[in-house]
């Protein structure tokens, strides 16, 4: 396993999109930094842009370099070698350098500049967003035989989770608006890992007074241990139910 | 050695493989011919655990392979079009196939190496490489870890005379050692001096599967092709 680790890593490092993507990423911050004088003003402005783009990149790239190794799968298939084994180091290596990347380009500017309790949760949540993302971009390039699909696929999870989901939420808050749909709203939010995310580092920032009454309840529910320890597990299982539905995909899948 | 019992694949609608069933026993040459589509290949990449059969089962050494991997260390497999990562060198196949499949006890076989003079163009990438040169990669890393069981999957098909000469030269040797060897290929001349059993495949069928002499004298022809296209004729 260790090996075939090796050269997923060494092939990705290599890789001139993951560079880019890093120096993107630091870029960004750097910048955000420097221009904001308050520098938690400026993890505000960060927190969207982590929220749209780590998503995006996760799934796009690791998508793309899925169908890109096909030979390499195939390859490794037919050598003795357990399907399990291939496609886990597969996972782990794009889990790695995104990882690599995200904590290089966001992480490091996060702990020059702002290493408070909200710089923290950042990092962190960052990271998770990328081993979901990767975890999802497996499993739809599992399923998808063909690229162009599977791409556009890719594509519409990321619409979905970014745009599309908040619209349905905001529609059925508006439609419902008679009804006391605080406690249904903590379940919805459950359901989208970036919203999950973005109110875990919104709750450690103080703005969350200016989210009223829905905020108040997600203050009571997000804000204790409790609910972090939850909100925490849930988006493990958001990395963890992808990843084990298309390792199960994997190992069924003719080559 | 192999045996696959009563195997069935359907890609979709279409069914490749139906009921096949077939015994390979050691120290045989195996040609495995029949029309194009009629699923040659999809039997072989069951066999390698490639492609999952619908029903049915396959046995390697008596081990059901449907649960198993390790029995892959066991087989060299020259794929029909080998498909490589683009971005690496030859010489980093060999080394990475080398990490991942080597043991203590192995001992390496890089004469189809040396002899398809491969050591000269280790540092070209695999996106720059002709069909040919691909082939012999293939072919030197089927022979590398010295298996019991040898694959080729049209292993003649893109080469030039010299080194599929030098090809089939390796096979033959191999085949004294007491290999299995299954071959598939649309040349049946050059498969004359090589096989001593012949599968024949049909629509996803098993047509027979005979002794070289016995398919001989059942047709009364000298050569495999003019056995083959007797019974082809009969039919």
């Amino acid at each position: 396993m260790k090996k075939i680790i090796k050269y997923v890593i060494i092939d990705l490092l290599r890789n001139r999109v993951m560079m880019a993507y890093t120096l993107m990423l630091f870029i960004i911050s750097l910048s955000i930094f420097n221009l904001e004088d308050n520098s938690a003003k400026g993890l505000l402005s960060l927190l969207n842009i982590i929220l749209i783009i780590v998503p995006l990149v996760s799934l796009l790239f690791s998508t793309i370099y899925v169908y890109n190794s096909s030979e390499f799968l195939e390859l490794l298939v037919s050598q003795p070698l357990q399907r399990k084994t291939i496609w886990l180091s597969i996972f782990i290596g794009l889990v790695t350098v995104m990882c690599l990347a995200f904590a290089i380009g966001i992480g490091l500017p996060i702990l020059l500049f702002e290493m408070s309790d909200v710089g923290l949760m950042m990092l962190f949540t960052g990271l998770l967003l990328s081993i979901i993302f990767v975890a999802l971009a497996m499993l739809v390039s599992v399923i998808a035989r063909d690229k162009a699909k599977g791409i556009g696929a890719v594509i519409l999870l990321w619409l979905y989770f970014s745009i599309i989901f908040d619209g349905l939420v905001l529609f059925i808050l508006f439609q419902f608006a008679d009804y006391p749909l605080e406690k249904a709203m903590v379940g919805i939010a459950v359901l989208n890992p970036i919203d999950l995310s973005r109110i875990l580092i919104l709750l450690k920032l103080e703005i969350s007074a200016l989210m009223g009454y829905t905020g108040a309840i997600f203050k009571n529910f997000f804000g204790t241990t409790f609910g972090m320890v939850i909100t925490f597990l849930t988006l493990i299982t958001w990395a963890v139910i992808p990843t084990w539905l298309s390792l199960k995909k994997f190992k069924s899948k003719d080559l | 050695m192999i045996k696959a019992n009563n195997i069935n694949k359907s890609f979709g609608k279409l069914h490749v493989l139906k009921n096949v069933s077939v015994n390979c026993a050691k120290g045989e040459c195996i040609a495995l011919i029949g029309p194009n589509g009629c699923g040659k290949t999809t039997l072989i990449k069951s066999i390698l655990g490639m492609v999952v059969c619908d029903t049915g089962f396959i046995t390697f050494n008596g081990k059901n392979i449907a649960h198993d991997w390790e029995y892959r260390s066991q087989i060299g497999y020259m794929p029909q079009m080998g498909k490589y990562p683009s971005n690496m060198s030859i010489g980093q196949i060999f080394s990475m196939m080398k990490d991942i499949r080597k043991n203590n006890n192995t001992i390496l076989d890089e004469e189809l190496i040396e002899s398809f003079s491969l050591k000269d163009m280790l540092g070209k990438r695999m996106n720059t490489l002709s069909g040919g040169t691909i082939q012999k990669v293939s072919a030197s890393l089927a022979f590398l870890f010295n298996p019991e069981v040898l694959i080729l999957d049209e292993p003649t098909a893109g080469l030039d005379p010299i080194a599929s000469e030098i090809l089939k030269e390796k096979i033959l040797k191999e085949k004294q050692k007491g290999k299995l060897i299954l071959i598939t290929s649309h040349i049946l001349s050059e498969l004359d001096d090589l096989v001593s059993e012949v599968i024949f495949m049909q629509d996803g069928q098993l047509f027979f599967h005979k002794k070289i002499e016995q398919l001989k004298s059942d047709t009364g022809e000298q050569k495999l092709s003019k056995a083959i296209a007797s019974i082809m004729h009969n039919k």
